[in-house]
């Protein structure tokens, strides 16, 4: 609808420029995806039938239950506390509001380890359990193993939920109130106001949330190493590790990533009817709805809950591992330079990735023929490929663009720059890029269809060019999303293992890749405090986050104001 | 601060990049190690003690051959170095190894632990041990076979099947019984399992403290690195609940695998690679193998640390490692087909 007005003001020339830009960086994110298809290609002998019969069934089964389990989690702790927080009053309500998202900060793989010590017989629940019932021997009780497929749904769920959290709470509060009082008036209860006007208002909110929560799932290898679980990105691997055979691995992936497409396009086509237009008319924001006695307290129970089981508990389990191995053994001089590392990489990739973010969801503004918007979908693959495979892919392409400049540099000026890009940290840049390209461009997307065309017709009237009309009038309106971007992605690279362990430059250490150094040998303690940096380094971000997805609701209710005026 | 962090991180991007040319200088060394750099880097340090050459290292743990491949001529890697006698090969069979002639690294490595080309060396050697609880099992002894045995039903902890430890024991076992009663041998001890095949190899100790499981599979070094205390004191208990038996093939010995290293097709600092080599086999490294990693030296002549000494003299099955790498496949075959690790 936006896209309609804003083609009219638009020059020709200017949306070409745009839209061959986004073309390129799609071209860059599938160039591991080409190099993988030239992978598969090469054949993987007889080792289908044997996949077929004894690998795939049961790890596609695992993947499926694991989804479901994770999907369900992520969609009940993240839309029902969201919807809590952002329409009902009750004590703690400003806390759980920003608390809500401090799991984001923990990843997967911590939070795995962190259990498998805490759920142990010998760890704190146990004992103390024993120590109530008088129990003395070890045997005498025990709980359900959390080395299982649903202690691998639970302990995911718990740290992903963040993800529906995020959006579904930003559209909530963004919901225009009269909806919900219309539905009030027109006699829905409040259950049936959640669940017949505000629940289908936000799904898409709701699947995007999902979708990042559910790739990750998808994707992670460490939490399933440690829990057991056989995945089919375990089944990659090991096709890879064990069976040694890189092109049959290439082979899954690429099926899996077929599947992940087939499944986000089918959840498009089953909407495709649906129209979700109004938050720029937004009147007033909802008012709350006070809760008391039993209420309150459900609601409190309910958000509390996350919060202590996806941070809290990590968390303290984490610092007071840090605090035994520091007093042993000393803090290790290297993890200051390894902070610095992983924060800085972190921040590089960041600016990178969001430019490119702000290239494509722009183009896809501009766009004319639907090229920009095929362009923006397919870069934002890289998310849907599971870490190492990615860099497994972009080593190819890497290595050979390095291998090419070398040989025309040596022929032409006889000096060798050797690996320019896979030898220096811009292989991770680009990975980290490609990864999460997904994330910023489908921020940034959601943040333009918020700014009404009129604004760049104004904009272009007045002698702009696109490029300044991006500068000085979007950006500043777009600071919300951005910003929003900007942390999940940045949180999310500070966070990434795989890649960063296969692409970084020899010497180069992050605390992610230091923790997977401790785990490999068996000194998962000793990743203590690596651990506890992630987390606490992460912490800052996302504690902004959601200061700053107030204000943003302020930003953008004024900037609504402001277009009615004119 | 975080500028501040963001201005460090720029400068280590940058001395990475001019990393890349400055690695063709004199008095370096590029090492790609599947290890833990923490457990090599005693080594490391007395090595460039003695020559004053500096040992770079990057720890890759999948995809190692991968990326030296791919990077090519201009590869910077001199070294790489792996455990597990597959993953060595796998560097051989990739095409980026290059055979190395030396006399003082075949004097000092026995014959059968090394490639006869020169392309592969073994650095050092871990045995495959039963763990078992100190409380509840009797056994002084055990053959890797009786795992199969009903009576330890819903009493054994190990790994993941397809981890490389693993794959290489069983793969030792088809060597000895042929591929259909290893079959049998792996439903037998995937019926006796406590848990899912899963985590590291302390975890069986952890877990047999925990009173998970009574018996476990698991590699020597752990014993002395949880027993010595450089585990933290928590880890020393976990080793006091086990005895690490020296655990035996019927009609064979304890199933070892190495870890070991190879030269780089395109080794930019190959001298310097060879020293380092060469200096890993000397009694002086050797001893560290043994003090700091609690592993079995390569060379005959060196020390055992007296922790892995107590358990007992360790006669190695005789079979050959390469014929063990080329059962790999059909034990990682037959890991899936049995669902070891479901």
């Amino acid at each position: 609808m936006i896209a309609h007005a804003v083609r009219r003001v638009a020059p020709k020339g200017d949306a070409r420029i745009w839209t061959f830009a986004s073309v390129a960086i799609a071209l860059l994110v599938l160039a591991p995806v080409v190099a993988l298809i030239a992978i598969a290609a090469q054949g993987s002998g007889d080792l289908w039938p044997h996949l077929a019969r004894y690998v795939l069934p049961q790890s596609v089964r695992d993947t499926a239950i694991l989804l479901a389990g994770v999907g369900v989690i992520v969609v009940t702790v993240g839309v029902g506390t969201a919807w809590l927080v952002s329409v009902c009053r009750f004590p703690g309500r400003g806390l759980f509001d920003w608390a809500l998202l401090l799991p984001l900060a923990v990843p997967t793989y911590i939070v795995a380890f962190a259990y498998l010590d805490v759920l142990h017989p010998l760890g704190p629940v146990q004992t103390a359990v024993r120590a109530v019932l008088g129990i003395e021997d070890v045997r005498g009780f025990s709980l359900p193993e959390i080395r299982s497929l649903w202690g691998a749904c639970l302990l995911l769920g718990l740290v992903l939920y963040p993800y529906v959290y995020l959006s579904a709470r930003a559209l909530f509060l963004m919901q225009s109130a009269s909806m919900l009082e219309a539905a009030r008036t027109l006699g829905a209860s409040g259950a049936s106001t959640f669940f017949r006007v505000a629940l289908p208002l936000a799904r898409p909110a709701i699947v995007i949330g999902t979708t990042l929560a559910l790739l990750e799932a998808l994707n992670d290898i460490g939490a399933s190493e440690f829990l057991g679980v056989r995945t089919l990105t375990v089944s990659i691997y090991s096709t890879w590790l064990n069976r040694s055979s890189l092109p049959g691995a290439a082979q899954i992936a690429l099926v899996m990533l077929a599947a992940v497409i087939a499944l986000v396009l089918l959840e498009r086509w089953a909407r495709r009817r649906q129209r979700f237009a109004g938050h720029a008319r937004r009147t007033h924001p909802p008012s709350p709805v006070p809760l008391s006695g039993l209420a309150a307290f459900g609601a409190i129970l309910a958000c509390a809950t996350p919060i202590l089981l996806g941070f809290v508990v990590p968390s303290l389990y984490l610092a007071s591992a840090a605090w035994t191995r520091v007093a042993l053994f000393g803090l290790s001089p290297r993890i200051l330079i390894e902070t610095g590392n992983t924060v800085g990489f972190a921040l590089i990739a960041t600016i990178v990735t969001l430019a490119l973010g702000l290239v494509l969801a722009y183009a896809v503004r501009l766009d004319r023929g639907g090229l920009a918007t095929t362009a923006a979908r397919i870069a934002s693959l890289g998310y849907a490929i599971p870490g190492t495979v990615l860099a497994v892919g972009l080593l190819t392409p890497l290595a050979g663009f390095d291998n090419m400049m070398d040989g025309i540099m040596r022929q032409l000026f006889g000096i060798s720059t050797g690996l320019m890009l896979a030898g220096s940290g811009a292989a991770l840049v680009i990975a980290y890029a490609t990864r999460f390209l997904a994330i910023s461009g489908g921020g940034i997307e959601a943040g333009f269809t918020k700014i009404p065309a009129s604004i760049d017709g104004a904009a272009r009237s007045l002698g702009q060019t696109a490029a300044g009309t991006v500068w000085r009038v979007h950006l500043p309106m777009l600071a919300p999303a951005l910003g929003a971007a900007a942390i999940l992605v940045f949180v999310d690279c500070m966070k990434e293992l795989p890649a960063t362990l296969l692409l970084r430059p020899i010497g180069f250490e992050t605390l992610a890749t230091h923790i997977y150094a401790e785990a490999s040998r068996g000194t998962y303690e000793d990743g203590a405090v690596a651990a506890l940096l992630i987390v606490l380094v992460g912490l800052g971000p996302v504690v902004l986050l959601a200061r700053m997805s107030r204000p943003m609701l302020v930003l953008s209710g004024r900037s609504d104001s402001s277009s009615r005026a004119s | 601060m975080n500028r501040h962090l963001a201005a460090h991180g720029f400068a280590v991007a940058l001395a990475c990049a001019s990393l890349s040319t400055a690695a063709t200088a004199q008095g370096e060394v590029n090492l790609y190690t599947t290890r833990e750099p923490g457990l090599i880097q005693p080594l490391l340090d007395a090595f460039t003690k003695d020559t004053k050459i500096k040992v770079n290292t990057i720890f890759i743990k999948d995809g190692l051959a991968e990326r030296v491949k791919t990077e090519g001529a201009n590869s910077p890697a001199d070294m790489m170095m792996t455990v597990d006698i597959g993953n060595l090969l796998d560097t051989v069979d990739q095409g980026v190894s290059q055979a190395v002639q030396s006399e003082a690294l075949s004097s000092a490595i026995p014959a059968h632990l090394r490639d006869k080309d020169g392309h592969w060396f073994a650095l050092s050697l871990r045995a495959r041990l039963v763990y078992a609880s100190k409380e509840r099992v009797k056994d002084a002894k055990m053959t890797y076979e009786s795992l199969s045995d009903p009576k330890w039903k819903g009493k054994i902890c190990i790994r993941s099947g397809t981890h490389p430890y693993n794959t290489a024991l069983f793969a030792a076992h088809i060597v000895h019984h042929g591929e259909a009663k290893t079959e049998q041998w792996l439903t037998g001890i995937k019926n006796n399992l406590a848990r899912k095949a899963s985590g590291g190899d302390r975890e069986v100790a952890r877990d047999i403290l925990g009173g998970i499981c009574d018996v476990g599979i698991a590699n020597s070094y752990y014993v002395g690195l949880m027993r010595s205390g450089k585990g933290g004191p928590e880890q020393e208990k976990w080793a006091a609940a086990i005895n690490p038996l020296l655990a035996t093939f019927e009609k064979g010995g304890t199933h070892v695998n190495i870890s070991g290293a190879s030269i780089a097709k395109n080794a930019p600092n190959k001298a310097n690679a060879v020293k380092l080599l060469e200096y890993l086999v000397t009694n002086e490294a050797q001893a560290i193998y043994a003090k700091a990693n609690f592993e079995y030296p390569v060379r005959p002549s060196a020390q055992i640390d007296p922790i892995i000494a107590s358990f007992g003299k360790l006669t190695p099955d005789p079979i050959d490692l390469r014929a063990v790498a080329k059962a790999r496949k059909a034990a990682t075959s037959l890991v899936d087909k049995v669902g070891f690790n479901n």
